[in-house]
């Protein structure tokens, strides 16, 4: 199983020669650098993690993707903004694969994209591996890490409803500035 | 194709069946409170519960299909699986076809069965065939969060009101007959078990049983005293013998594209 960073293209094979097949591989990341999850327009697919592989086989870039959720409603769209990008980059149409496994985790997501989400007013995902470990199905409040407000500062918040305006969210309440919202929940 | 495999992927293509068709029946019931949940919360939040189950439902007919066509079928699309099958060649548990009722009978629903989906999801992550495996990792890290949120809610309802309590406690009543289901292996899932690729429900009840106590207890609700269960003699929702709510929920749930067979969304 593939576990390896996405962002890593020192070992992608790509079936181009010599320096043309590097300069050729950094235009589709770059192409792939500026498509966005049309539900948080400041982050890239890339820095989410749902990129997992770009590769050149048979001819034709093959680039690997993965979804947040499996019902998530913005999969369709971006798998189309990625062969409109990658087409305009270098010209020629991807070919795209969706796979399942390894299933995508909010700790792939980059730490810049961490800081852009708190800079929109989304409390950003603490460590999902933590969260797994600690779950406890029993409760309504379960003893869970403090989110912290991501317009105050403060880690006096509560949560207000366990989904919000995404299935990816959450909504909070922060118990200071009282300004409700969103947490990235950690998954 | 030789003869075993044969064998096994008629009995996985059912199999499959069983899997997404307990997410697609629960989700459209779900659907059924959009715009009219007792709270907004709770309506977006049912709302986003079936969107997860909507999408394991498509992963699981998807992958269906593909056994059926690798098994000389017709390799039915996940559309065609959805929307022109009869009620009868529906395999989903009794339980998540049974109609939503008060917002308790709601809860009480999803809390048994998501007790139930996370301990089957969380085995199939064992299960030799590796697509299953992979669907089941994904979903089982949605329904984590769909268990946490349903036994909240029967604790939040149960140690409430005398009404609510009332109500969670009829609820969890009304539904226990429906729960001997999930635990009862038929041939087909014997065969699967053995093969490596199903997961072995009968295993699960006890961590079911001892979870879903937990919650009662906490819930300041009884647990239900045992009584005969609703096809768990394999004559129930896996092998096609329904209640009367699925008929109309399909009804429902299949017109449009049943009346315009060409309609493309």
């Amino acid at each position: 199983m593939d576990t390896t960073p996405a962002h890593d293209l020192s070992t992608r094979s790509t079936g181009i020669r010599g320096s043309d097949a590097s300069s050729s591989m950094a235009a589709v990341w770059r192409a792939l650098g500026t498509v966005v999850d049309p539900e948080i327009p400041f982050v890239s697919i890339v820095e989410l993690g749902i990129v997992r592989d770009v590769a050149r086989q048979a001819n034709q870039w093959v680039i690997t993707v993965t979804p947040t959720y499996s019902g998530c409603p913005a999969t369709r769209v971006i798998e189309a903004d990625i062969r409109q990008a990658v087409t305009a980059s270098v010209g020629e149409v991807p070919h795209v694969v969706t796979v399942l496994a390894p299933a995508w985790t909010t700790d792939w997501i980059a730490p810049e994209a961490l800081r852009k989400l708190h800079d929109a007013g989304i409390a950003p995902p603490g460590r999902a591996e933590a969260s797994a470990a600690d779950a406890r199905p029993l409760r309504f409040t379960r003893a869970k890490p403090s989110v912290k407000c991501p317009n105050c500062g403060s880690f006096r918040t509560a949560e207000l409803a366990r989904f919000g305006s995404t299935a990816c969210k959450a909504q909070y309440r922060c118990n200071d500035c009282l300004e409700p919202f969103d947490y990235f929940k950690p998954h | 194709m030789d003869v075993h495999a044969n064998a096994t992927d008629a009995r996985l293509f059912d199999y499959l069946l069983r899997l997404g068709d307990n997410a697609l029946v629960l989700c459209q019931r779900l659907g059924e409170w959009v715009g009219k949940g007792p709270v907004l919360e709770e309506d977006i939040a049912s709302t986003n519960v079936g969107l997860d189950l909507l999408g394991q439902a498509r992963l699981w007919l998807t992958y269906a299909g593909e056994v059926e066509a690798r098994n000389g079928g017709q390799g039915r699309t996940e559309d065609q699986l959805a929307y022109f099958r009869e009620s009868n060649e529906f395999r989903n548990l009794l339980l998540v076809e049974q109609p939503n009722g008060n917002y308790a009978d709601t809860i009480a629903r999803q809390f048994l069965f998501d007790q139930w989906h996370v301990l089957l999801l969380g085995q199939l992550t064992l299960s030799r065939d590796e697509r299953v495996a992979g669907i089941a990792a994904k979903a089982v890290k949605e329904v984590r969060y769909h268990v946490e949120r349903s036994s909240g809610w029967v604790i939040r309802l149960g140690d409430g009101t005398d009404v609510s309590h009332a109500r969670m406690q009829s609820a969890i009543e009304n539904l226990w007959m429906y729960t001997g289901e999930m635990f009862a292996a038929d041939d087909t899932e014997r065969f699967l078990i053995d093969a490596g690729i199903a997961a072995d429900t009968r295993a699960l009840e006890p961590h079911w049983q001892s979870s879903v106590n937990t919650v009662l207890e906490e819930a300041t609700l009884a647990p239900p005293a045992d009584r005969w269960m609703q096809g768990a003699k394999g004559r129930g929702g896996k092998q096609g013998v329904h209640t009367e709510h699925l008929s109309h929920l399909l009804a429902d749930m299949q017109t449009l594209p049943r009346s315009y067979p060409d309609a493309r969304w």
